[in-house]
Order: structure tokens, then C-alpha cells, then sequence
């Protein structure tokens, strides 16, 4: 007589389909021409990059395009060791939030060019942009520091 | 000493967007954002004095975990919101409202649902709803489960083919004077017989569109509800029941949980004008009538239904918006509302809506 | 409203891997322990609320239906609730609100997570088009905004090895806890690696299998119950957006006007001194004096005081996690009502080796999402 079954493995495999959506879509048309496109709530005036269909403190649907320049100020960090299924990262390696001059929220992404030790707030950074400028995210590769001084904490101490 | 329930609540106001097969261009916020934004306006509440919001949605349907909260930014949760979710059909967020408003401290709610069926392979995707251990491994899809309880009912002698196609062809005549829904126009019985089995018994006629949809509810209760200046749709009763999940415990061509759902919803309470009917497949509706207790007067799905357009997540939420519509627009005095949710009509909410409130007590 | 009351509290011995039972058994596990503390059986129940994080944890999707059956669900009303991490609270919410608006009499509320049954790790980060995949882990997300907090307070580094350490401290007194890790100490969290910086390893919570249940009753129903009953004074939830400009996510909004309603609605105006004991969603270490804050049970940047003075220890002035809090078990779905469940016993005075002495009032709290989603109840043993 057999042991009873104890576990199974049952694998999954479902396919979907990822919609960007339209503001989305047109964010990542910009990144196709190098640029940072954000668009502004018609009520509360903020700019959002990158932008999701609607102001999700508002309601409202996003308007007005408005270009933000593609450098910015590091407002904060972690430096992850864990590895990213899927990503062959070299460890430690820095992930940040980023407010680009003109936006009114971070964008994350990865920190690099400086020593993981010397990453810090205010740290002025810009983007590196991939050789092929593609309407994806991995056309950005990552964020390098300007070499500006550091932006001053009350300049981005509301986005923390 | 319990006080039982006393306080009326009505849907004041429903939006919907026409279903799609395919909403490929925008995301769920941008899906949402027109059908929040017409609800609102038109219950003639302001966005931020919504008391409670609620939705309905699924993150396998979607295909991305923590799908609801993406969603989110369509409501402009802002000053902080008193805000749940159901991982259902929005027709039982719809209950949670329902219930929150029963506690007196506010008077309007929101609700609303979105799901787009597009995109997976939904037939695939509903077999994840079954026993992970001994039956979703077998990976038998939602039609195939729907033909075994279709063969079921023509075996029992309570339905026949014909009858089954009849159904396929009212609803999608029907559904031509809805501006909302998919799949609409003039079939002819013996036309569809003619056509080959999708899944016997099924054809493809007997099954719903795949389809990609949202709405949204406005809610208002007690004292303010009885100030409104439209005609409201009143919730007279409401209750829901679920049967055992395995489906060789159960008999497939009765739906005991529809019937204890509507008894204790007040059904039979009055004379029902409308229906309108959570069933995707064409038997479906057979049984679900059946269980309801409808006479052959009632206007069954005037919408067209599920057959017409079937958004998952949405239709159950969108049958209750359309029977509530036809009190509304004063076509009916008294409506039923019904959704479904598991394969095979596992679990059944069964609404009353009428054009008055309970009498004064 | 009516009053409701808790009259009976169970839960699973929670691990990293139960493969010693089901989806079904493990939900049974704890719904069972819940009947019997109540001295009801399943057919005492008039409707059932389950609540659980993300279907892709299990890879069930829409469980409620296939745990019907195991549930005792069958011809009764159920409800499946899915606010993200607080999603424990919230369910617990929904059910004592059937109770409060008369609808039921008796409700059974089930929360739970089988994590070993899928991929966790993947489903909290899954690779997703159009996005920088860059996370590893809810912790890279959170990391960020403890380094603001620190910066914003001032706060010594050790606070967090501090909660880390006393969390676990209070997971050895409690049988049903995950980590019964004998050897914390301050030295050994400040040895384990660095994740996310700056959050250690050992103060991350772990991933387990586990499952939480009670039932809530009317005050007939807690009237028959044999053992005495914590009373419902205040239930609220709070949402606020993932992301918009300006929002402060160390200190969110939604959880101080959560927080701030909870208190209005059970008469308390001095939270510090008025609640004897608290319950609170700490995944990562530093999120206790962050909570603190949150909460009103100190002044802005201050919280971390009340680690580092020893209040929120179990002997101290208001002590915080005694069940060693999720720090120490985290079956997410389960989490919140975890919390919620272990106020109750506090104050229904069952919480055994970790029970604070003279328990009267007790707080449980969960969040979820990014910080977003706040789910909180406050529990008395006097009949409101």
C-alpha cells in the first residue's frame, strides 16, 4: 500500500493581455522622443508623470500635456540586496524616488553611477536614456547623479 | 431587545459603459472615470459628501494582483474615503452598501464594478473558481461545466432546445433598444437551431459574449432619500445564498439558493412588472425563472441581459442598474434584480425594487 | 445600532508550510477553534464572511465559493471581502456590521492565507509591462519611507532592532505564533543582513500559513456565550489614494482620520491613557513607532520614544503587539483580523501567557496597500 497523497502540483499558465491606457500610452510615446511628458489636473493643478487616466485625488480626468525636464532631485531610497526574480541585478544596488523638476510626484526607478554608500537625499540626478528610444520603460536605464549640489530639504521634504 | 431593520435605501442613480468586446485602448481608471463621474451627477450628490464607496472586481480576471487598487484613482479618494471591496460581482458590493446604510450614521453610497473578460482567456480563467485540488486540476472550462448542467435540464424534461434558442433570440432583439450592449439584432429560431454545437448541448447562441465593461450606483437612504425630487428605485428586499461548491452535491437544474434568496428578498410580496436576470447561458434563465417563482406576465430581461452583454464582475450589478432604470424612468411599479456568481449558479442575490417605499411606520 | 459583541476567537498554529492540511482544513482549523470558544456549531451561523489578500497567493481564485461547503456556508449568505493587507480588519468590519444593523444574529468571519500554496513573493511584484520592475518585496516599497521617517524624527538607529527584538519576545508567549525564535536579541538583528535598507532581515516579517476566525454576535447571542464577550464600541476605515502630489506616506492621512473617528465613535479622548492595550500591523519594524504617531498615541516624530522607554513592551504603560504582532506571524489575508482578535482576548482576559494584566480596552488596527488602506476597532469588555 502506498503512502497517501500529500501534496500536488497543479502549474498554471494564463496568458493576458497588459492595456497601458491612453495616458500611459501617450507617456511612453514621449519616452519613444526622449522626453518626460506629464499632464496636469484641470482641478487641483498638479502635474502627474507619469500620468494614470485620472487625478487620483480629483477625480478628474487629466487635461493639459505638460513636458517635465528629465532631471530631478532624489527625494528618497533603499538599497535593496535582495534579488529580483526575473533580473540579473548585481547586488546592492539603489531604488529611489525621483521628483523631476516640474513634476508634483516621485518617479522610482534605479539610482546608479556613485557608490551605493554616498546615495543620498536631495541628491540631483538625471536620466540615462538607452541608445534605441523605444515607447517602453526600459528605455529609461536609470538615473545618474548631475554632479549639482544637493537640492536643500525643504525643496522636496512635501514629496517624502 | 434587537431593533430590527428599518431604514429605506434607493439607487438614486446608474450609469454603465456600453460593453465592448474588446477595451484594449483604455485602462480601468479611464473605463471608470465617465461612469463614477455620470453616476455622481446624476444622484445629485457632491463627490465629496459620498459617505461610503464600494466595488467589485477580481484580480485573476484581471490578471494582476491588487487589481482594485489601480481603480481607486477613479473615485479622487481624497480627502480619505470610507472606502471596501469585494472581490465579487459588484451586485454584492451593492449588498455591503446596503447593509452600511442600514447603520444610520450616512445616507450615500457609491458602488461600482469593472471587469474585462478580454483579457485572458476567460473560459481558462473561470476554472481557477473550482476545487484546486481535485477538479481544477482537470481544467474543465466554464462553458463545458455550463453544457453539463444545460444537458442536465433537457434530460429532466423541463427545457428543450427550442425553448433554450427562443430565449437567445428575445434577449438579443431586446437588447437592440439598448444603447449598452453587445451583442443585439434579429435571429430567427430555426436559424440558430440550424447551427452546430458549440459544447453540446450548448450552441454558440445559448452562451454570453465575451465582454469588457464598468458601472457605477449612487445610493442615498433614510430622511434624504425621501427628499429626492426623482423617482427613485427602492430596495425593498435584498438577500443572497450560496449552495455547495462540488457540483455532483448539488442538482444542477434547480437554483434552492435563488428561491430562499427571493423569498427572503419579498418576491412574492407583489405583483413583479420586470426581471431582470443574472443568466449568462440561455438554460440558465430557464432555471432561474423557475426559481424566482415569475409569472409569464413578467418583462424578463428587457436589457437583454447577460446574453447581451456579459462584463464579469459587472453584469450581476448591471441587472440590478436596468431593472432600477425601468423604475426610474416609470415603465415599472415593481422590479426584480438578480445575480449570479460560480459556475453553474452557485450563488445567487436576489433585489426588490419598487417605485415607493416601505409604508410609514 | 445594535450592539455586537465577540464571543468566540480561534486560530491556526501558523507556519511557513501547513502541508499538513487544505485550503480547506486550514480554514476549518481556526473556524472550528471559533465555534467551540462560542459554544456554538455551524448550524448556529447565520451568514459567513471570509477575507483574504490577492486570489494569485493560493492561485484559487474567488475561494469563498470552492470553501463553502468546508465553511458550512451552504443556504446561508457569504461574502468575500479584499482590501489588500488590512483585508483581515475590514472583513471583521463587514461582519459586525451585519450584526450592528440587525441583519444577522450570528456571523462566522474567516481570514486566512496559504502562502506555501503559491508564490508569494512573485504575486506581491509580479513582472508587469510598462513598469520599472524594480521592487523585491513589499520591503523595497516600504524601505524608502522609513528612511524619511528617520530623517523626519530623528530617531536613533536602534529603534527598529528594538521593536524586532521585543516583538519576538512576545511571540515566545504565544503558542499559536509562527517565529518562536529563542535567541533574539539585539546583537543578532543587528548581524542579520541588510535587505532594504534600512531594513534588516530579522526585521522583516516572515511569510506563513495561517488562518483567524471569530464569530460576532448579537447581545442575546453573547448573553448564552460561556465565556465572557468583547464588546464592538468602534469600527472605522479609512482609504486614501496610492499616489498623488503632496502626499505624506509616513504619516498618512487616511490612518489619523481613521483613527481619529474610531476614537470619536467609542467616547475616547486621551488614547494614551484609555486604551490598555493595542494590536497593530507592524511588517517591518520601524512601522511601530511610525504607528504610534498615526495613531495619537504620541506627538509627531516622537513615537519612537515609547520603544526605546519601554512602554510598548509587555510590563510597560501601553504595550504594543503582545501576541508578537505580524512581525512574528503573517499570513496576510489573516494579518488584520489576527490583530483584531488578539485585542479581543485581551480583554475578554483568554490571551494566556501574553495577556496584560487588567485589560479593558483594547485597540486592533490593520493597514494594507501603500499605506492607504486602514481598517481599526477598538473592543471593550464592559457592554457598551
Amino acid at each position: 500500500m502506498s503512502e497517501p497523497v500529500q501534496r500536488i502540483k497543479a502549474p498554471v499558465r494564463l496568458g493576458y493581455q497588459v492595456v497601458a491606457g491612453r495616458d500611459l500610452s501617450r507617456f511612453l510615446a514621449g519616452i519613444a522622443e526622449g522626453r518626460f511628458l506629464g499632464k496636469r489636473c484641470p482641478s487641483c493643478h498638479k502635474v502627474y508623470v507619469p500620468p494614470r487616466g485620472a487625478c487620483p485625488a480629483c477625480g478628474a480626468l487629466l487635461t493639459e500635456e505638460v513636458s517635465v525636464a528629465d532631471r530631478g532631485t532624489l527625494t528618497t531610497f533603499c538599497v535593496v540586496n535582495v534579488p529580483v526574480e526575473g533580473r540579473a541585478m548585481k547586488l546592492p544596488y539603489v531604488y529611489g524616488s525621483v521628483l523631476l523638476d516640474g513634476a508634483d510626484i516621485p518617479f522610482a526607478h534605479l539610482i546608479q553611477g556613485l557608490p551605493v554608500e554616498e546615495v543620498r537625499m536631495g541628491l540631483r540626478v538625471r536620466a540615462e536614456w538607452a541608445a534605441a528610444l523605444l515607447p517602453t520603460m526600459e528605455t529609461i536605464l536609470c538615473f545618474l547623479p548631475t554632479g549639482e549640489p544637493d537640492a536643500p530639504f525643504h525643496t522636496y521634504q512635501e514629496h517624502l | 431587545m434587537l431593533r430590527p431593520l428599518t431604514r429605506d435605501v434607493a439607487i438614486v442613480s446608474f450609469a454603465e459603459m456600453p460593453a465592448v468586446r474588446r477595451e484594449w485602448e483604455r485602462d480601468e481608471v479611464e473605463m471608470l472615470v465617465p461612469v463614477i463621474t455620470e453616476a455622481i451627477e446624476g444622484s445629485g450628490i457632491g463627490r465629496k459628501e459620498i459617505g461610503f464607496t464600494v466595488s467589485g472586481s477580481s484580480d485573476f480576471l484581471t490578471g494582476r494582483p491588487f487589481s482594485f487598487v489601480i481603480a481607486l484613482d477613479a473615485v479622487g479618494a481624497w480627502p480619505p474615503i470610507e472606502e471596501s471591496h469585494v472581490e465579487m460581482d459588484g451586485a454584492f458590493a451593492l449588498y455591503e452598501a446596503w447593509v452600511r446604510l442600514q447603520h444610520g450614521d450616512i445616507d450615500t453610497a457609491l458602488v461600482y464594478a469593472f471587469g474585462r473578460s478580454s483579457l485572458g482567456e476567460v473560459r481558462d480563467v473561470l476554472a481557477m473558481q473550482l476545487d484546486p485540488y481535485y477538479v481544477a486540476p482537470l481544467w474543465p472550462d466554464s462553458i463545458s461545466l455550463a453544457a453539463l448542467q444545460a444537458r442536465a435540464l433537457l434530460d429532466s424534461g423541463r427545457a428543450t432546445e427550442h425553448a433554450m434558442a427562443e430565449i437567445a433570440a428575445r434577449s438579443r432583439s431586446r437588447a437592440r433598444s439598448n444603447p449598452n450592449a453587445q451583442v443585439a439584432g434579429a435571429f430567427d429560431v430555426d436559424a440558430l437551431l440550424a447551427e452546430p454545437y458549440l459544447v453540446s448541448p450548448l450552441r454558440r447562441h445559448d452562451c454570453p459574449p465575451i465582454s469588457d465593461g464598468a458601472c457605477a450606483m449612487v445610493l442615498v437612504a433614510g430622511d434624504r432619500a425621501r427628499r429626492a425630487k426623482t423617482q427613485l428605485a427602492w430596495i425593498r428586499g435584498i438577500d443572497h445564498r450560496i449552495e455547495p461548491h462540488a457540483l455532483g452535491a448539488r442538482d444542477l437544474t434547480r437554483s434552492p439558493s435563488t428561491a430562499l434568496a427571493a423569498e427572503r428578498a419579498g418576491v412574492s410580496a407583489g405583483a413583479v412588472d420586470v426581471a431582470e436576470i443574472h443568466a449568462p447561458f440561455t438554460h440558465q434563465e430557464i432555471i432561474l425563472r423557475d426559481a424566482l417563482g415569475l409569472g409569464p406576465d413578467v418583462d424578463v430581461n428587457p436589457s437583454g441581459g447577460a446574453l447581451a452583454a456579459n462584463p464579469l464582475m459587472v453584469a450581476g450589478l448591471t441587472r440590478v442598474g436596468a431593472a432600477a432604470r425601468k423604475i426610474m424612468d416609470g415603465s415599472a411599479r415593481r422590479a426584480v434584480a438578480h445575480a449570479t456568481s460560480g459556475p453553474c449558479l452557485q450563488q445567487n442575490l436576489v433585489a426588490v425594487l419598487a417605485a415607493e417605499p416601505e409604508a410609514v411606520r | 445600532m445594535n450592539r455586537c459583541a465577540v464571543i468566540g476567537i480561534g486560530q491556526t498554529k501558523h507556519a511557513s508550510k501547513r502541508d499538513d492540511v487544505s485550503l480547506a482544513g486550514l480554514v476549518r482549523e481556526a473556524a472550528g477553534r471559533a465555534l467551540e470558544d462560542a459554544g456554538l456549531r455551524y448550524a448556529d451561523i447565520d451568514a459567513v464572511v471570509l477575507g483574504k489578500a490577492p486570489d494569485m497567493f493560493e492561485g484559487v481564485m474567488m475561494p469563498e465559493l470552492y470553501l463553502a461547503d468546508a465553511l458550512g456556508a451552504a443556504g446561508k449568505p457569504m461574502l468575500r471581502v479584499h482590501t489588500a493587507g488590512s483585508v483581515g480588519g475590514s472583513t471583521a468590519i463587514v461582519a459586525a456590521g451585519l450584526v450592528r444593523s440587525g441583519v444577522h444574529r450570528r456571523v462566522l468571519t474567516v481570514a486566512f492565507e496559504k502562502q506555501s500554496e503559491s508564490d508569494a513573493m512573485w504575486a506581491l511584484s509580479p513582472r508587469y509591462p510598462f513598469q520599472p520592475p524594480l521592487l523585491a518585496g513589499a520591503g523595497g516599497y516600504f524601505a524608502p519611507l522609513i528612511r524619511a521617517y528617520i530623517r523626519r524624527s530623528g530617531a536613533p538607529a536602534e529603534v527598529g532592532m528594538q521593536v524586532a527584538v521585543k516583538d519576538r519576545r512576545h511571540a515566545l508567549a504565544n503558542p499559536y505564533a509562527h517565529l518562536h525564535l529563542a535567541d533574539i536579541s539585539l546583537e543578532a538583528v543587528r548581524a542579520s543582513p541588510m535587505l532594504w535598507d534600512p531594513i534588516r532581515y530579522l526585521e522583516t516579517c516572515p511569510s506563513s500559513d495561517g488562518a483567524c476566525a471569530m464569530v460576532l454576535a448579537d447581545e442575546d447571542a453573547a448573553a448564552r456565550a460561556p465565556a465572557p464577550p468583547a464588546w464592538v464600541r468602534a469600527t472605522a476605515m479609512r482609504s486614501e489614494p496610492t499616489m498623488f502630489a503632496g502626499r505624506d506616506q509616513v504619516n498618512p492621512r487616511a490612518g489619523r482620520d481613521c483613527a481619529a473617528e474610531l476614537y470619536r465613535q467609542a467616547g475616547i479622548t486621551d488614547p494614551r491613557r484609555e486604551i490598555d492595550v493595542a494590536e497593530i500591523y507592524v511588517p517591518f519594524s520601524w512601522f511601530e513607532p511610525m504607528w504610534m504617531e498615526n495613531l495619537g498615541f504620541s506627538p509627531e516624530n516622537e513615537g519612537w520614544k515609547m520603544t526605546v522607554e519601554g512602554v510598548t513592551a509587555l510590563g510597560g504603560a501601553l504595550p504594543v503587539n503582545p501576541s508578537g504582532g505580524v512581525l512574528s506571524t503573517n499570513p496576510i489575508g489573516a494579518s488584520g483580523m489576527l490583530r483584531f482578535a488578539e485585542a479581543a482576548l485581551q480583554v475578554r482576559g483568554r490571551a494566556g501567557a501574553h495577556q496584560v494584566e487588567g485589560a479593558r480596552v483594547a485597540l486592533g488596527h490593520a493597514y494594507g496597500g501603500g499605506s492607504q488602506f486602514f481598517a481599526m476597532w477598538i473592543v471593550g469588555s464592559e457592554r457598551p
